[in-house]
């Protein structure tokens, strides 16, 4: 362990922990764009600098190792200054878009803009044009708030192995996009999405509805596979409008394809709204109050058992439903009716 | 399933999934783990950037094949007799943990006998694989200190399943690969409950917690419980199931959550099941294939209207919680399933508590015991969780084994092979599965406009050297036959497949794989082949 002090409070951290961890660990807030505890520092956006007494000039904390004594302060007229600054050049060439943008009241950018009150700019100037349409079915990119934080290439080659996207150009024609800048073709599995901190990537989805006016957010279990994913669902009345994940939880906010962005079929115009019954053999399925469904299920399973036994009776439970609609189901069968004869569809 | 239970005493994942980055080695068979389970993928591709050895044994040059140190490409449904012989290697080498097998097994000597056919040069020519590579995969993966093995319908879904659990467990057995973090036999679940459908008795042997239904004692447990006399009969499994529909023997059925007309291997088969039935009741969210052939249909809720838990591949139980209200008059399975009970049972039907629900289970499978919904609204907990004060299990057997006297079984896995091969009719070996952008009979995934744009249409992947043969182009549509059936759909001309191997994912009831699969049973679980079958491919 080592233990050093951050704005005056003593704090021990394990060997290899940047400053930036141990301030965490303290509760200190240093301002961030390019970070993310789940990857690799890379001190690109230089908000996070810090002063260390015995060094010259401020250094970023998330890149510095902690050190046994080290003496560090996160806040001074200096600092802000420069932190100010930083901000104020991001925004010298990014679209005074904070209205109509679908990340507004969630943008690290605009949170920053906001905390150092930055409304004119001094450094205004040329503005980048790399907006082009990527026809990609998911996947929304407004290259123009891009902050060049990074996260979405670190996200997509460390977390994900997948490498769709890179840098291209230099300096102030610096962009990020995918190979010859063809329409993004991977994984979607949308991290780059979860991780960007500003406008620049959202959901096509998302469009059209409320960022967070009247929006309530639900945590629940992904319905898909068996990894259990955790995610958060955002609805509007009965619709829902997204799905996100906290970073907290065992899947470290991380989802898939399916998780992200497979959720339309819920309010889909396809559900089943009533019961259907096919009063006769052969013909169509009409539809039927619960009433007349439940007592035909309940009259045709007592007739069948009273005819031909309980185990002429059969139940297929479900693997998708939950564990209380199980357990109820293999009861129905076991002691209801007074068969084994339940199973569920796929073993694995 | 039944191969890890009679193993160890516990079928599930031993070990957890944030684990497999502190591993040393890792083997996955059988899954094709970054398109089926994502996440857990994720995990694996970080143990590789941590320095952990990963060995790949699949047949497709699957997305995981790039991260991987070593590929073992072996011939579908050899997976047995490539483990048997980096067992056979294990031995030869002096690799095995020695005091693991002396301390916490049986059945060693015989089992090691069983070996010694299966030299490396014996296996080449079966499964494909050089001899040389079943050599370093074998001390790769017996000489980290902490290995992993992770498998799913891949090697499971054969004629052959049990065998090929048993000869996963056998490995880990050998090596000490089990009761430590970061190592153990990990199946990997498909859907999102298998594990928990399982832990809550949807089987034909046992009640919720794995009771057996022919153990007495277990018996007038649940007797006591439910207050009614209960069956002491084995049921019939899902697989079986059908015969016993065409024969007349079953005359009712109600299937909730699931789409069998249409997943079942040899679909065929399964609707003339569904048909030969005097009354079939079908509970889901969609019309499907199998709510066509039901006379009653009851509409559900989804997962985002209902309160409940799911658990996952790695034990894990979890809440679901309702974020909106069901459309139209669409009820909770739960709902609807205990009016039926209530009122088969003649009494009063009252509205069920989801959570006095779960109690009731609790009190019934000593292994969650510790487990309640005040607890799952601050943590989610891994079985066996025995107390209220238990902070749940992320490995198994750290100390013993749940079987009686606490060891681990080895098993004899003898060759076996697929119940059928190409000949000269049927000259490719199919093998089916499923892709990332879809999930089981696409249900729900293909009612996703994103999902479904980028993955709309069903294809077979053929090896380039087989389609210059065939005369056939990447996008030809093909007719694709098997002795069960013929469908139609495009190529996909690719090196992902060897040469003689095709491959089709059964998402798509248009081009439906499950048409062309066999349903020959493994004899011991009950598994259908669903993954291996020769086909005839025609322009
Ligand atoms: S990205 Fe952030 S700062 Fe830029 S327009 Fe959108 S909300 Fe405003
Ligand atoms: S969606 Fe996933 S795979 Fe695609 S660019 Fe983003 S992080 Fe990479
Ligand atoms: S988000 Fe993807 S990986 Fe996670 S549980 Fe859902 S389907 Fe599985």
């Amino acid at each position: 362990m080592i233990t050093l002090t951050i704005d005056n409070k003593t704090v021990e951290v394990v060997k290899g922990s940047t400053v930036l961890e141990a301030a965490k660990k303290l509760k200190i807030d240093i301002p961030t764009l390019c970070y993310d505890s789940r990857m690799k520092p890379h001190g690109a956006c230089r908000l996070c600098i810090v002063e260390i007494e015995g060094m010259r000039r401020p250094v970023t904390s998330c890149t510095t190792p902690a050190e046994q004594g080290m003496a560090v302060t996160t806040t001074s007229a200096h600092l802000e200054r420069l932190r100010k600054t930083t901000v104020e050049l991001l925004l010298s060439d990014h679209p005074n878009d904070c209205m109509v943008c679908i990340r507004a009241g969630s943008c690290t950018l605009q949170e920053l803009a906001y905390k150092y009150g930055i409304r004119e700019n001094r450094f205004g100037g040329a503005m980048r044009d790399h907006n082009r349409v990527d026809e990609n079915p998911f996947i929304m990119r407004e290259q123009n708030k891009c902050v060049l934080c990074g996260l979405c290439v670190r996200v997509c080659e460390e977390v994900q192995g997948v490498s769709a996207i890179g840098y291209a150009g230099r300096g102030f024609e610096a962009k990020i996009c995918s190979p010859f800048e063809h329409d993004l073709n991977c994984e979607f599995c949308g991290q780059c999405v979860s991780v960007c901190p500003t406008g620049a990537l959202s959901a096509k989805m998302w469009a059209g509805h409320p960022r967070h006016e009247g929006v309530e957010l639900t945590e629940t279990t992904c319905t898909y596979c068996g990894c259990g994913c955790n995610i958060t669902l955002h609805s509007l009345g009965n619709e829902i409008t997204r799905v996100s994940s906290r970073t907290d939880n065992h899947n470290r906010g991380w989802l898939c394809v399916k998780g992200r962005f497979g959720y339309e079929f819920i309010n889909s115009e396809d559900r089943l709204t009533t019961p259907l019954i096919r009063r006769e053999k052969g013909g169509a399925l009409e539809p039927a109050s619960w009433e007349e469904a439940i007592s035909l299920v309940v009259d045709k399973f007592s007739a069948i058992k009273e005819k031909h036994g309980a185990d002429a009776l059969g139940g297929l439970a479900s693997a998708r439903c939950t564990n209380e609609e199980n357990y109820m189901f293999q009861k129905l069968f076991r002691s209801a009716i007074g068969t084994n004869n339940v199973d569920h569809c796929a073993r694995y | 399933m039944a191969g890890l239970a009679a193993k160890f005493g516990s079928g599930a994942m031993t070990n957890s999934v944030a684990e497999i980055e502190t591993a040393k080695a890792l083997l996955v068979i059988g899954s094709n783990t970054t398109e089926n389970h994502p996440i857990i993928a994720l995990r694996m591709k970080e143990a590789v950037r941590k320095g952990a050895k990963l060995i790949v044994a699949d047949p497709r040059k699957i997305p995981l094949t790039k991260f991987a140190t070593l590929w073992l490409r072996h011939k579908p449904g050899t997976d047995s007799v490539l483990l048997n012989a980096m067992m056979n290697v294990i031995l030869a080498e002096g690799l095995e943990d020695k005091n693991f097998i002396n301390e916490r097994t049986e059945g060693f000597a015989e089992f090691a006998d069983s070996l010694k056919e299966f030299t490396p040069e014996m296996a080449e020519p079966i499964t494909g694989v050089p001899a040389e590579d079943i050599r370093k995969a074998a001390r790769i993966y017996a000489e980290a200190e902490n290995a992993g093995i992770y498998y799913a319908m891949g090697i499971t879904q054969h004629v052959m399943g049990t065998n090929n659990v048993h000869a996963v467990g056998n490995l880990a057995m050998l090596t000490g690969n089990l009761g430590k973090p970061g190592a153990g036999v990990n199946p990997l679940r498909g859907q999102n409950n298998v594990q928990g459908a399982c832990d809550m008795g949807s089987l034909p042997n046992v009640y919720p917690g794995y009771q057996k239904v022919d153990s007495p004692e277990v018996q007038k447990k649940f007797e006591a419980a439910w207050g009614k006399p209960l069956s002491s009969k084995i049921g019939l499994p899902a697989s079986l199931m059908t015969e016993a529909m065409i024969e007349g023997k079953l005359k009712g059925m109600y299937i909730f959550g699931e789409n069998p007309a249409l997943s079942d291997p040899n679909t065929h088969h399964a609707v003339k099941g569904f048909e030969s039935l005097e009354f079939l009741v079908v509970q889901d969210i969609f019309n499907t294939e199998t709510t066509d052939l039901a006379d009653v249909v009851l509409p559900s809720a989804s997962f985002a209207e209902k309160t409940g838990t799911f658990t996952c591949s790695e034990r894990r139980i979890q809440k679901v919680r309702p974020a909106i209200a069901s459309p139209g008059e669409a009820r909770e399975d739960l709902a609807v399933i205990s009016e039926i009970y209530q009122r088969l049972n003649g009494e009063a039907v009252t509205v069920p508590d989801p959570e006095a629900v779960f109690a009731e289970v609790a009190s019934l499978w000593p292994g969650i015991s510790g487990v309640s919904y005040e607890r799952l609204e601050e943590e989610s907990l891994q079985w066996p969780c025995p107390s209220a004060d238990h902070p749940g299990t992320p490995y198994l057997f750290k100390e013993m084994f749940p079987r009686e006297g606490g060891k681990a079984q080895f098993t004899v896995v003898p060759r076996v092979i697929s119940s059928e091969l190409p000949d000269t009719e049927y000259p490719y070996l199919l093998t089916t599965g499923r892709e990332l952008f879809h999930y089981h009979t696409g249900t729900m995934t293909r009612r996703s406009t994103g999902l479904d744009a980028v993955a709309p249409t069903a294809f077979i992947e053929i090896n380039p050297a087989d389609a210059l043969k065939l005369g056939i182009a990447d996008g030809d549509q093909v007719n694709v036959s098997s002795r069960r059936g013929t469908i139609k759909l495009p190529t996909r001309v690719s090196e992902i497949v060897p040469p003689e191997v095709v491959f089709i994912p059964f998402h798509y009831k248009e081009a439906s794989a499950n048409k062309l699969t066999s349903d020959a049973l493994d004899p011991i679980c009950k598994i259908m082949e669903a993954k291996v079958c020769a086909v005839r491919i025609e322009k």
